[in-house]
């Protein structure tokens, strides 16, 4: 395999797209939103409890491939009992990992994220890693209308 | 099945941009259903439109713009020859299938499609064979009626005669699914259509690149197809209607060239094909479509449909030997179109991993998505096969596939 390719599909990518965490519906959410990839045809939705401007509960559902799977099973992870400002600022940092690369912000502060640095040689994958990203932050901004990528 | 009636490695000489390498490796270009690749020809009969003929058409009185008007009316003709048209009136150049279709529901359709009227389709449609007609019908207070497809792929004739009514406007149809590679039978679907005196638009885009067209056999009122899959330039393609339909409908874009006269009471439009053709046509397109279209006359359209069977035998066989993959469409009557999906691995991820290896194909919904939804799938990998496609290009797909699974075991 080569060593792009290997980036891109680490070991932890592979186990939580395999095994997504928090893949289920809130019960009880504040906040919801769908994402769309009309690329592709990808569908996702977030549904969450904000309390006090906390993220106290999160899930995901839908179908995608195992980048758009794996950072929105991550993302899940990453943000709960985070304040939605955190995890604005988290989606940004995140962003920039995928779209510019590991060398343009700073990869520790992201923890378990930084498995989708391997994202940025495939600009045709950028849009899976972020749908999870933008359905969160649609659901945060408490827009009804569902959002896509494109 | 014997092999091509052609010297394939002659035909592959023929397309300069299959001689690169890609990350490393020989291009394996399976994405024909997308897009075609261009002969040396085509690319050749551009350079010449450009540097020697060059003006606009129909309109100078000088020796280029003869050039030019006589190219691009011959090239009317070669699309006629093509097709088996009887009138070259009965060819309009338009951008592509998706224009012709448009140009169909914004005449035909405005014209004669009204309140509590149907228009029927097929569930194996591309979205440039719904969009315009949902478009229509909601502009209309008119029902869009859908021909379901069988779970191999097929279209459901059983279902066609009750959905054919007296209030069916018009049977708009693909010949061949992009998504699934399925033939349609248009000639029954037209004599049934026709029976019932509904016309019937038929969406060429994948049948004419695979196997020989000839739109009076069929019979069908209007049949829409792409210069650039079909070997030739972007931003051209062919719409095709019975002389006496073209006759009948409104103007579609008002503009120049498109008129007898224009006074600021009234405009007397142009006769068929040119009332049409509003605007500077895509004369370049026209001759690049011609070239690439007596390309495929010279190696002949039986060869090529020839050539399209063998290699989906072989490649059928090929991907249904590696474990846990699903062919999407099976129709016993298809072109080579194979689509599949590859157990838990998402197409996407399968089509990263096979670009890495120099293999181009498609991945998503392929722009069918009620027919992704019918096969209960969000989208699928698509290798899609053309005239200069080898059985080494099927094997180099087979072992990137066994790839992926490497990746995702």
């Amino acid at each position: 395999m080569s060593s792009d390719l290997k980036d891109l599909y680490q070991e932890v990518v592979l186990e939580h797209s395999k095994r997504p965490r928090n893949f289920r519906v809130v019960e009880g959410a504040t906040c919801a939103a769908e994402g769309y990839n009309p690329l592709c045809g990808d569908q996702l939705s977030v549904t969450l409890k904000l309390e006090d401007g906390v993220i106290r509960d999160i899930g995901f559902q839908g179908q995608g491939c195992a980048i758009s799977k794996a950072s929105a099973s991550l993302m899940t992870g990453a943000v709960k009992d985070k304040t939605r400002e955190e995890a604005e600022a988290l989606f940004e940092r995140v962003h920039t990992l995928v779209t510019e690369g590991p060398d343009k912000v700073d990869v520790e502060s992201l923890g378990k994220l930084a498995v989708l640095s391997g994202v940025s040689e495939f600009p045709a994958r950028v849009k899976c890693a972020s749908l999870a990203w933008h359905t969160l932050h649609a659901a945060l901004d408490g827009r009804s209308t569902s959002v896509s990528t494109e | 099945m014997s092999g091509p009636g052609f010297d394939l490695a002659r035909v592959r000489a023929d397309f300069p941009i299959l001689r690169q390498e890609v990350r490393g490796r020989p291009l394996v270009y399976l994405d024909s259903a997308a897009t075609g690749q261009k002969p040396q020809a085509m690319l050749d009969a551009l350079t010449r439109f450009y540097t020697h003929d060059n003006a606009n058409v129909h309109r100078g009185v000088h020796i280029l713009s003869e050039r030019a008007t006589q190219a691009f009316e011959d090239a009317r003709e070669t699309v006629r020859r093509f097709i088996h048209a009887k009138d070259v009136r009965e060819v309009i150049f338009v951008r592509g299938t998706t224009e012709a279709i448009n140009l169909v529901a914004a005449t035909y359709g405005r014209k004669h499609v009204g309140p509590g009227d149907e228009v029927l389709i097929s569930a194996m449609e591309h979205h440039s064979n719904i969009v315009p007609w949902q478009m229509v019908c909601d502009a209309a207070g008119a029902k869009l009626r859908v021909i379901p497809v069988d779970d191999r792929g097929e279209l459901r004739m059983d279902a066609v005669d009750a959905l054919l009514t007296e209030k069916t406007r018009l049977l708009a149809i693909t010949h061949v699914s992009n998504a699934l590679g399925s033939v349609n039978p248009i000639k029954e679907l037209v004599a049934k259509a026709h029976a019932k005196n509904i016309p019937v638009l038929v969406d060429g885009a994948q049948s004419v690149t695979h196997f020989p067209v000839d739109v009076q056999d069929l019979g069908c009122d209007f049949y829409a197809f792409s210069g650039h899959k079909l070997f030739g330039p972007t931003g051209i393609g062919v719409l095709y209607g019975k002389l006496s339909m073209l006759e009948s409908l409104p103007p579609y874009q008002g503009g120049g060239d498109m008129i007898l006269s224009v006074t600021m009471e009234k405009t007397v439009y142009n006769r068929v094909p040119h009332r049409f053709e509003a605007g500077t046509p895509d004369m370049a397109g026209a001759v690049g479509l011609a070239a690439a279209i007596r390309y495929l006359e010279a190696l002949g359209m039986e060869n090529v449909s020839q050539h399209d069977q063998w290699l989906l035998a072989y490649a059928t066989d090929a991907l249904q030997s590696v474990p846990g993959l699903k062919l999407v469409g099976t129709a016993p009557r298809k072109t080579g179109v194979l689509s599949f999906t590859l157990e838990d691995v998402h197409p996407h991820d399968v089509g990263t991993i096979l670009d890495q290896e120099g293999i181009c194909i498609r991945t998503g919904h392929h722009c069918a998505q009620p027919l992704m939804q019918r096969f209960g799938v969000a989208a699928t990998a698509r290798a899609s096969l053309a005239l200069y496609n080898t059985r080494e290009d099927v094997d180099a797909l087979v072992k990137g596939l066994h790839k992926v699974k490497e990746v995702f075991a």
